[in-house]
């Protein structure tokens, strides 16, 4: 019997506000327990919510880059639950009237195209956290998270396999990276995932039984999860069995999932319309000034970077990947304009070098402008490409511009012929048993006389002068 | 005279002419809880040191000349309204010990107008209940009968303005919180329109009705109160953008012109006592002697009023008061190992039984299955509530009708029986639902002596006009001097 996996996904992105959704305290990770925490995000009695106008804004900007319908009025909604983490005892969160709705994004690979729709964002504050110690018999709360704003998305049923759940998340962490809105960081939880599955035969229109699967803290989590689950559901059905509708939890250490909880145990959320906040009532006009602020996004990037430099579907994907080495890309272009020449470079010494310092672009050591400034020296002929290996290595550590440093050290390239001459009588004085050898046709030594010849002058003599003159002076 | 029965309005211009000080008063009024307040109980909380400390501030700005309208006035405060560095015990058990680090916006505003806080003033728990019997932590009686409720939830407000132990004092009103136990007490008291007032600080039972007033010796008084109080707090998005007129303003003798409405649904309903219908009758022909048209007007919703409201509210309630978990601050139970049974015990030993019954109603209310049945049906009916007072203002300026359907009853009479208590606030809680404003003003006394209120109700921010026909009702009348003998 052959099967098809449906899978929804549904998102939580912390946004990248400086403060809270609904009081001033900072949203900034990593303070001590307790810090960023005031009366309203404590839940204390008596005080009231008061809407941070850059989350809708922020929100706004992903409804459209995901091309949803902004509501032009929208509901703030209770969800009561108790938890110790949760200060008030409610979510405030959105329920009925969702911000946006009916949205969809573009997966592409260099295999498929396939388009997943969105069916809704809203808006929501994040819980604070607990913290258990295991050499105390008591729980701790830490509230600096309580009120970071989120956003979440949920698609449609549309996914049909666990590379494409990750295709999805990667497109929607990359369109929330260019908009600037959120860090898209799924280990410290700016980014999260609970997926939905079922699965059912090919060709059949109804959905199976679905689960609701939490816990997946990467992506690799996120495609691993999806696989055990979507394999435990076809082994329950080929046995004849049933899919019970249930939230499991994937479990990364025993690499499967395990129930959490069923139906029956389902929370009850009540959720009501909150009366401490009124409808969020959105112009035209705002969505109309939010668009026209939007960035390039990834897909018009690429699409961009194919046509515009010429570059092949691989390197615009790669340097589309995130906005800033887009930037950093075409900063380097502006300087250097020979596209291909500079991709190759990025992809092939940049990349390498951040990924082992585990840099991000941001952070690079190495300016565009230096960068360029490489590449233009090694075009000018004042260095070789090897030598321009070493250059790149003194910049990653220094930041010096490259011409800086090949005065410092002395790495301009030889190209003066009559030195060159010079060296090669050298070379050829001392080494006349092989030369004999060359002479008798073994012209595979050129390669030796090459090396002695850059030994002598510390790789800086110019490659091409030093094979002419070898051939005219060995007569080959 | 004593100081302690001064008005508001009396004592500002004595201490304005410096024929009193500040300091004088306050220790008047602090003698006056000395001597009568255990009998009353209105108090939770006084802070004499801190009340005298402000006192003598008052009287120096005074001496350098800077007078605002409530400098060195004593005010008593519902405990339900946060006060930095103050017991805020909301009358529940769960609170005792909770002393807010922050002020609600009210009181930032009462203490830039100078006023001097001389205390907390009891209510039923949470601002659930018509007798101030709910609360958790004390028993206070009506100063014009000590055998008898003062209303409620803020009978501790009105009880302390009757008994002249304090000069004013705030309250709160979710469905006649201050209109019924001013009208038991026999004092002046408003709800604002929602909206008038930030909400920032006054610990919510149900957001959407609730609403922060006056209650006062005199309708001047309320005017005053008001002006300082009123007006947009960036801190609740909920309050309005207005601007706030001076209400003393309207304070002037003449009516004519004004049209009173006259809901005949009011005067059908079952238990209206004859004292109460008697003096509120005579009322409206007082009224309409100063020169007001009087009409008949329909709100054909009104027996549906109390069911729609025993539902929005107690729904608000159960959400709004999860917080009160134990895990954060306010008492906890420490008896059980499982979290859930911590929060069980928590709540169950912190509310008291009305809380706990209208936390159940309304997450009943709120479940899956039940919610069209009753949350939304009755935020259809609160709709239809709205346009019932939309369409009858469109006849008239204000509606006239009784506070509640009897004087003060009897301390116990009614503990037992909350469905007879609930109906007790049929005259009250449209205005919340409707968000109009609402005020009582002393009508007269049954025989028995207890005090009679009538309700005037207005437009959305039209508490001017309600301020205009109390004043002039209140010229006419002495029904406000009379004081209980204590």
């Amino acid at each position: 019997m052959e099967f098809e996996p449906v899978i929804g996904l549904e998102v939580h992105a912390q946004l990248k506000t400086n403060t809270k959704i609904f009081c001033n305290c900072p949203t900034a990770f990593g303070a001590p327990p307790n810090t960023h925490v005031c009366p309203v995000c404590l839940g204390m009695p008596g005080v009231l919510p008061v809407l941070n106008k850059k989350v809708v804004e922020f929100a706004v900007r992903m409804a459209i880059a995901t091309n949803c319908q902004v509501a032009g009025e929208s509901r703030w909604a209770r969800k009561n639950y108790f938890y110790p983490d949760l200060p008030k005892g409610y979510q405030i969160s959105q329920y009925e009237l969702p911000i946006a709705q009916n949205g969809y994004i573009d997966i592409e690979t260099d295999i498929w195209k396939q388009r997943v729709g969105i069916t809704r964002i809203h808006m929501e504050e994040d819980a604070g956290k607990l913290i258990h110690d295991p050499a105390r018999a008591c729980s701790m709360v830490d509230f600096n998270r309580a009120g970071v704003p989120l956003i979440e998305i949920v698609s449609e049923p549309d996914i049909r396999s666990p590379e494409e759940a990750g295709a999805y998340l990667r497109q929607l962490r990359a369109i929330l990276r260019y908009l600037n809105i959120c860090d898209g960081n799924m280990e410290e939880g700016s980014f999260r995932c609970d997926a939905n599955v079922s699965i059912r035969r090919k060709r059949e229109q109804a959905f199976g039984t679905r689960t609701e699967l939490k816990n997946l803290n990467s992506f690799k989590h996120v495609e691993k999860g999806l696989y055990y689950e979507i394999h435990r559901q076809k082994e329950v059905l080929m046995d004849g069995g049933q899919i019970i509708q249930e939230t499991r939890l994937w479990d990364p250490d025993k690499d499967r999932t395990a129930s959490m909880r069923g139906k029956e145990e389902a929370h009850d959320y009540r959720y009501f319309p909150d009366p401490d906040l009124l409808p969020l009532v959105i112009s035209q006009e705002w969505i109309a000034d939010i668009k026209n602020d939007l960035p390039e996004l990834p897909e018009a990037k690429k699409a961009r970077f194919k046509n515009e430099y010429g570059l092949p579907s691989y390197d615009a994907e790669l340097l589309t990947s995130a906005r800033e080495l887009a930037d950093y890309f075409e900063a380097c272009v502006s300087f250097f304009p020979a596209p291909k020449q500079v991709s190759n470079w990025i992809m092939g010494s940049l990349l390498g070098l951040l990924n082992a310092e585990g840099k991000t672009i941001e952070q690079s050591p190495i300016s565009a402008e230096n960068f360029a400034g490489l590449l233009k020296l090694i075009q000018e002929g004042v260095i070789s490409g090897k030598i321009a290996k070493t250059v790149f290595e003194e910049m990653a550590k220094t930041g010096k511009p490259p011409r800086m440093i090949v005065e410092e050290k002395g790495l301009v390239q030889v190209t003066d012929v009559s030195a060159i001459e010079g060296i090669i009588s050298e070379v050829i004085s001392e080494n006349a048993k092989q030369v004999e050898d060359y002479k008798n046709g073994k012209t595979k030594l050129l390669g030796f006389f090459m090396g002695q010849v850059m030994q002598k002058t510390k790789g800086k003599a110019n490659p091409k002068i030093v094979n002419q003159v070898l051939r005219e002076k060995l007569g080959g | 005279m004593n100081l302690y029965e001064l008005t508001i309005q009396k004592a500002h211009q004595m201490i304005k002419n410096k024929e009193i000080s500040s300091v004088e008063l306050t220790r008047a009024v602090f003698d006056r809880i000395d001597k009568i307040d255990h009998q009353v109980g209105a108090y939770i909380t006084l802070t004499q040191a801190l009340a005298m400390k402000q006192a003598d501030h008052a009287d120096q700005m005074i001496a350098k000349g800077k007078i605002s309208l409530l400098t060195g006035i004593p005010v008593a405060i519902k405990d339900l309204i946060c006060t930095k560095g103050i017991h805020t015990t909301c009358g529940s058990k769960i609170l005792k010990n909770f002393i807010p680090p922050y002020n609600a916006s009210v009181i930032n505003k009462l203490k830039r107008a100078g006023a001097i806080v001389v205390g907390k003033v009891n209510m039923d728990e949470f601002g659930m209940g018509s007798s101030t019997e709910n609360s958790s932590l004390k028993l206070t009686r009506n100063p014009w009968a000590l055998d008898r409720v003062p209303g409620g939830s803020s009978g501790g407000s009105a009880a302390a303005v009757s008994a002249d132990m304090c000069l004013g004092a705030l309250g709160s009103d979710t469905g006649g919180s201050i209109r019924q136990p001013a009208s038991h007490c026999g004092v002046v008291g408003m709800k604002p329109t929602y909206g008038r007032v930030s909400r920032f600080g006054l610990v919510a039972f149900a957001s959407s009705l609730d609403q922060i007033g006056p209650i006062t010796k005199d309708v001047t008084d309320c005017a005053m109160v008001l002006n300082i109080i009123s007006g947009y707090d960036h801190k609740d998005s909920t309050s309005v953008p207005k601007d706030v007129p001076d209400y003393t303003h309207f304070l002037k003798p003449g009516l004519n012109g004004c049209t009173i409405g006259i809901p005949k649904e009011y005067f059908e309903v079952n238990g209206l006592d004859p004292s109460v219908y008697e003096s509120v009758t005579h009322a409206i022909k007082t009224i309409e002697g100063l020169g007001a048209k009087c009409i008949e007007v329909s709100l054909p919703h009104t027996a549906y009023a109390v069911a729609a409201y025993y539902i929005i509210a107690p729904c608000e309630a159960s959400s709004n008061l999860a917080r009160y978990d134990g895990v954060k601050y306010g008492a906890r139970d420490k008896t059980q190992p499982s979290m859930i049974d911590m929060y069980r015990r928590t709540r169950s030993k912190g509310f008291g039984p009305e809380v706990q019954r209208r936390i159940i109603l309304g997450t009943y209310s709120l479940s899956a299955g039940y919610y069209d049945a009753y949350y939304n049906k009755a935020s259809q009916v609160r709709t239809l509530i709205m346009e019932d007072f939309n369409q009858a203002f469109e006849a008239c300026d204000v509606i006239l009708s009784p506070v509640a359907p009897t004087p003060a009853f009897k301390i116990g009479e009614n503990i037992d029986d909350p469905l007879t208590m609930y109906l007790s606030d049929i005259y009250t809680l449209s205005a919340n639902l409707a968000g109009i404003p609402g005020m009582s003003v002393p009508c007269g006394f049954s025989k028995d002596g207890l005090p009679i209120g009538l309700q005037i109700l207005g437009k959305h921010f039209n508490e001017k006009m309600l301020l205009k026909v109390a004043y002039n009702f209140e010229q006419t009348t002495d029904f406000h001097k009379q004081k209980p003998a204590l």
